[in-house]
């Protein structure tokens, strides 16, 4: 071999390891949109926290050997400021946004990054949902550019229908949700699901109020006795359902709770020791995990006096450090291209994240509210209180089908 | 029948809450003709004071000294900033208090926070006051203080508690409007502000200082309104957005009862108390209630969001749907006077 075809060789070879490796090292910017301010500010900022906790924990160990860093812009809850919130993230260079706080915000968000990638090539942004549970952004409005790490409201019903079936002392059910999207959504799978799997029990009552402005729920309550109801249904999150729990106490009803967020920031408090054994929750993780998940919570509880609940954000790091790892890059195009059916092992088990639907199918645990013991010893809020997991449900179980049509590129 | 009472207690309770922060402002507004825009501020600063006692020293010291220490600094407001304005006319006065909403507003999140603080009553009241017994399987209404034991509630019997905090709140408003009502027709200072509301010079002239006056009628007005805030904090929730809440329904009430009278402020926070909570329990839509009312559609009503809105669902607007009424038929409100 002449020289100049060896160092051609070499210098080709030598390229391409630098090239295997171009995106160690770089930092991956991620935007958060989501509020920080008005009375889902404690919620917002708590989870600010934790994404920035685990970019931090991320950014020592991740396959793909890049950085991370989270950027925090306040939404205000308001779909708007949330698109202005997008333009100043993608002025600043951003290519990755989460969001998760309202599935109002989710949607206006899917509909602007959709326009957007399509009108600029080569500048393309991916939305990274990581609590928006609206069924139809893996339905009908689904998009190549979303990935769901939550499971939706259709897979969390599956999951409590199911739970339900085997409780023969729940026959009357009273709805009770936030008037917009998820709300609305949580009411219509509910009667749906539990309408298949015993239809026995009878749909007493329901409910829509204004999400995150009702601060007495006294009237509520009072409601949901006069119905005879022994079990609520729902899916209110945040002051919402830390207020409505109050009320419940104070109001003296004592029928069971059905809800998607008794962990979320709040609603530990106002449970205090009542609701003992009554109140239970649907998600994909609990407070009692161990493993990687426990050291990082104990962590996180020395560092900020706060509790960490927001399981799916480790969900999005290591999905995106695998595909950044796959893809040999951070651009988004190559990301998600390879986060685009990629399964993979998260704290709560094989996930994958589906073709069909980019919906993350995963494990859902069904917990209940009940006193710390040696067993199930992480209180949230100091409470002296947890939640326990009594059912866990395998992926295949709370997989639902779905209707979308989703052009890949 | 608990339902009806309960709700009944439950939207009194919130009507007095509401008179409480009312009676400040309309007073201001008869004795000054401000239209003080940050009064919903004194009520968050009264909130968060309480807060910042019931810490130091228990909730009753709280409840004592916050609307003191808000009143002074109502007073000092008054004085100092309120009165410069004064010769200028009626809309700088406003202006001045609306800018005063925002600072306080921000001063609140610097000094608190944005979000909501653990303000809670104290444990003798976060109990039941009373609980009402009643339902299918029991024998006629029964009510009992305190709280019941689990066993009674079994089954077809309905235990209804209510709770000491609402108790008290309906309590304290109403030990306020009597207080009130006693300064205003039985002592000298009540006569002298009674003159003044209607003949200032003339009261002046006879050598009261009408300006003093004028400056404790204001921090007596925001005091007031912090004792709301206390109760009201410790009540519901102490957040910064809490003035916002409040501050339009306050204003709703006030004209609906009439710029600048007690007696309408009460009847009107009243009325708007237990409309909104019993609105909640009334799950007609609009074309329900036509039906019921006999109109039977002759031509197919589209089914749009409007005609399935139900009442629940449209509580919130009520007091405002209330105040466009009320401007459009009795401009005056239920009990003002017209201006002459």
């Amino acid at each position: 071999m002449s020289l100049s075809f060896r160092s051609a060789v070499l210098m080709l070879a030598l390229s391409a390891c630098g090239w295997a490796q171009a995106q160690k090292g770089e930092t991956v910017k991620v935007a958060w949109i989501d509020p920080l301010s008005g009375l889902m500010a404690p919620v917002g900022s708590n989870q600010l926290k934790s994404f920035q906790f685990l970019a931090d924990k991320f950014s020592q160990n991740n396959p793909a050997g890049v950085k991370f860093e989270v950027i925090g812009i306040d939404n205000k809850l308001s779909p708007a400021e949330s698109l202005n919130a997008l333009k100043s993230a993608m002025d600043q260079g951003v290519r990755y946004i989460t969001q998760g706080n309202g599935s109002s915000v989710a949607g206006a968000l899917i509909d602007a990054i959709n326009k957007h990638n399509e009108r600029n090539p080569g500048k393309e942004v991916i939305y990274l949902n990581h609590s928006a549970v609206d069924p139809d952004f893996t339905n009908s409005k689904c998009s190549y550019w979303h990935f769901r790490f939550d499971a939706d409201t259709s897979m969390k019903m599956e999951a409590m229908s199911s739970f339900m079936k085997d409780l023969p002392e729940i026959k009357k059910i009273y709805l009770l949700n936030q008037n917009y999207s998820h709300g609305h959504q949580v009411a219509k799978y509910a009667k749906e699901t539990i309408g298949r799997k015993r239809p026995d029990i009878q749909f007493v009552g329901e409910d829509l109020h204004p999400l995150a402005q009702v601060r007495d729920f006294a009237p509520y309550i009072a409601k949901i006795k006069a119905s005879g109801a022994d079990t609520v249904i729902t899916g209110n999150w945040g002051s919402d359902l830390a207020l409505l729990i109050k009320a419940a106490n104070e109001g003296g009803f004592n029928g069971k709770f059905f809800t998607y967020y008794t962990g979320v920031t709040g609603t530990p408090t106002a449970l205090g020791k009542g609701g003992e054994g009554r109140v239970y929750q649907i998600a994909y993780n609990h407070y009692n995990m161990g493993g990687q998940m426990a050291q990082w919570m104990k962590e996180f509880q020395t560092k900020y006096k706060d509790d960490f609940y927001t399981g799916s954000a480790i969900h999005i790091f290591n999905y995106l450090g695998e595909a950044m790892a796959k893809a040999q890059s951070t651009d988004p195009v190559k990301v998600a291209a390879a986060m685009h059916g990629l399964k993979l092992k998260s704290f709560n088990g094989e996930v994958e994240m589906r073709k069909l639907d980019h919906q993350l199918q995963q494990t859902l645990f069904m917990s209940v509210w009940q006193k710390a013991d040696k067993k199930f010893p992480y209180n949230p809020e100091n409470t002296g209180m947890t939640l326990v997991p009594v059912k866990t449900f395998e992926p295949y179980i709370s997989s639902t089908p779905t209707s979308c049509q989703m052009k890949t590129p | 029948m608990e339902f009806f009472l309960i709700s009944l207690l439950n939207g009194v309770s919130y009507g007095l809450l509401l008179f409480m922060l009312s009676a400040g402002l309309t007073l201001i507004f008869s004795m000054m003709g401000v239209l003080n825009f940050a009064h919903a501020s004194f009520y968050m600063l009264g909130a968060y004071l309480g807060y910042i006692l019931n810490g130091i020293w228990g909730f009753v010291p709280a409840l004592l000294l916050a609307p003191i220490a808000v009143g002074c600094l109502g007073g000092i407001f008054e004085k100092y900033f309120l009165r410069r304005v004064h010769a200028y006319g009626h809309v700088p006065e406003l202006l001045i208090t609306f800018g005063l909403a925002y600072v306080v507003l921000e001063v609140v999140q610097l000094l608190w926070g944005r979000s909501a603080v653990a303000f809670a009553p104290p444990a003798w009241l976060q109990k039941p006051a009373f609980t009402l017994i009643g339902g299918p399987g029991s024998s006629g209404l029964q009510w009992a203080w305190g709280a019941v034991t689990q066993a009674q509630c079994q089954g077809d019997v309905v235990c209804s508690p209510f709770p000491a905090s609402r108790a008290f709140m309906m309590a304290v408003a109403l030990a306020m409007v009597l207080s009130l009502w006693g300064l205003i027709t039985r002592t000298r200072v009540g006569l002298v502000i009674q003159a003044a509301l209607t003949h200032p010079q003339a009261v002046q002239t006879l050598g009261h200082n009408v300006p003093r006056v004028f400056m404790w009628v204001f921090g007596v007005g925001t005091g007031l309104a912090a004792l709301a805030g206390v109760i009201g904090g410790s009540t519901f929730v102490t957040e910064p957005s809490m003035a916002a809440t409040v501050g339009s329904v306050t204003f709703v009430v006030i004209v609906i009862g009439g710029l600048g009278s007690l007696a309408g402020a009460f009847w009107a926070s009243v009325l708007i108390g237990t409309v909104q909570t019993w609105a909640v329990a009334v799950d007609l839509s609009l074309m329900d209630m036509l039906r019921h009312l006999g109109f039977s559609s002759a031509y197919p009503v589209s089914s749009g969001a409007w005609s399935n809105l139900t009442l629940s669902q449209a509580a919130p607007i009520l007091p405002y749907l209330f105040l466009v009424l009320m401007l459009v038929f009795r401009p005056k409100g239920l009990m003002g006077q017209r201006e002459d």
